[in-house]
């Protein structure tokens, strides 16, 4: 009963032919068009839900092409046919496998590294206090929560009111599993080193993340106060590089919103 | 009552501060004197697993055995550091950080807006 579900051969040609134009209108004209929109700035959730659907979208129109192409060209041996979808399929899940190894490979080393040179904060819970002269505040995964860090040159140089600012931050990408979001552009950019568009997802969403954050922590200050935390930080000439790839400006962005 | 991660630093702190090798016993000493007593098995225990962790070296050639710190305090903190300032190509998928560094004209843009505040 092998001809019981016959597929006219036209249907299966045009829908790969449909399905080759989603998947490259997603790996270049939309991603590049959102990159350059100015709306993400001013409405950075409706944007991260928007990367996500292009992301998950992409990956899953190219698949269908590649498996609707090949059954197209050789539709006697459906198994053989399906060989290169099935191909790009695995080699975008065992990046995204290898990255999450790879990554919280990385965070246990750092997280026993805290443990042994950190102190724990004072008065506030889950957050630690790294004696270190550069002014430095980030926070990772740990476990089922996360843990803040400080750095002693942090606490020396942020008025009280400006420590709020910079922990709401923090905890907003803690409450709201931004590593989670990250980790998976970032798996996506390893898997496509050679294409530029997996770069810039990646910088956009990293940009957008902290917007996010700082939403949440402008509900808790005024933007000014909120401003002067991010100078004594980033403009006080000790913290490390931050490059940015080509076509992506997400991260002025971040700053203007403050000002307007 | 202290968590492990507490005990392990304050080991830690004694055998970065000692001069030389110190055994278990030179361990427990120098905690004491911190006001930090501690008993040998889980002193032993936290040794074990700062060995293991690879903070700790220890040399089984002599009894009792000598523990050694694998790199200073400094060098950790260094680690530490590298990462997070940026220097490793993947550290944003390791850490979240407040803000790294600013551009020249991005701090001018939000000087003006402190001015125009104040």
């Amino acid at each position: 009963m092998a001809d019981a579900l016959v597929i006219p051969m036209g249907a299966i040609v045009w829908a790969a032919a449909m399905l080759w134009l989603v998947a490259l209108l997603l790996a270049w004209p939309v991603p590049v068009w959102l990159a350059r929109a100015s709306w993400p700035m001013r409405a950075p959730v409706v944007a991260l839900l928007v990367w996500q659907g292009v992301g998950l979208a992409g990956g899953l129109s190219m698949i269908g092409a590649l498996a609707l192409t090949g059954l197209a060209i050789a539709p006697q041996q459906p198994l053989l046919a399906l060989i290169p979808a099935a191909a790009f399929a695995a080699y975008l899940l065992v990046h995204l496998a290898v990255t999450i190894v790879q990554v919280t490979r990385q965070r246990h080393r750092h997280l026993a590294l805290l443990d042994m040179l950190s102190a724990p904060h004072p008065t506030r819970a889950r957050t630690r206090v790294l004696d270190d002269a550069v002014p430095v505040a980030y926070c990772l995964p740990r476990g089922a929560g996360s843990v803040t860090v400080l750095s002693q040159g942090l606490l020396d140089r942020l008025d009280p009111d400006e420590l709020v600012a910079v922990i709401a931050h923090e905890r907003a990408h803690v409450e709201q599993r931004h590593d989670l979001l990250l980790l998976a552009f970032r798996a996506w950019r390893s898997a496509l080193p050679w294409f530029p568009i997996a770069a810039l997802a990646d910088a956009e969403v990293a940009a957008l993340v902290e917007m996010l954050a700082d939403d949440h922590a402008r509900r808790e200050v005024r933007d000014e106060v909120l401003a002067r935390a991010i100078l004594a930080v980033g403009a006080s000439g000790v913290s490390g590089a931050e490059v940015e790839p080509a076509g992506s400006t997400r991260g002025s962005d971040r700053f203007k919103r403050l000002v307007a | 009552m202290a968590t492990l991660g507490e005990l392990e630093r304050a080991v830690m702190d004694a055998v970065w501060d000692a001069a030389g090798p110190l055994s278990a016993y030179d361990v427990q000493a120098s905690l004491e004197a911190a006001g930090r007593p501690l008993a040998a098995t889980t002193l032993l225990t936290v040794l074990s697993r700062l060995e293991k962790k690879g903070f700790v070296a220890s040399d089984r050639s002599v009894r009792p055995y000598r523990y050694t710190a694998v790199a200073a305090r400094a060098d950790h903190v260094a680690e530490l550091m590298h990462e997070v300032l940026g220097e490793s190509r993947d550290r944003s998928a390791v850490l979240a950080r407040f803000v790294g560094s600013v551009s020249e004209e991005d701090a001018a843009i939000m000087r003006r807006l402190l001015e125009g505040a104040g």
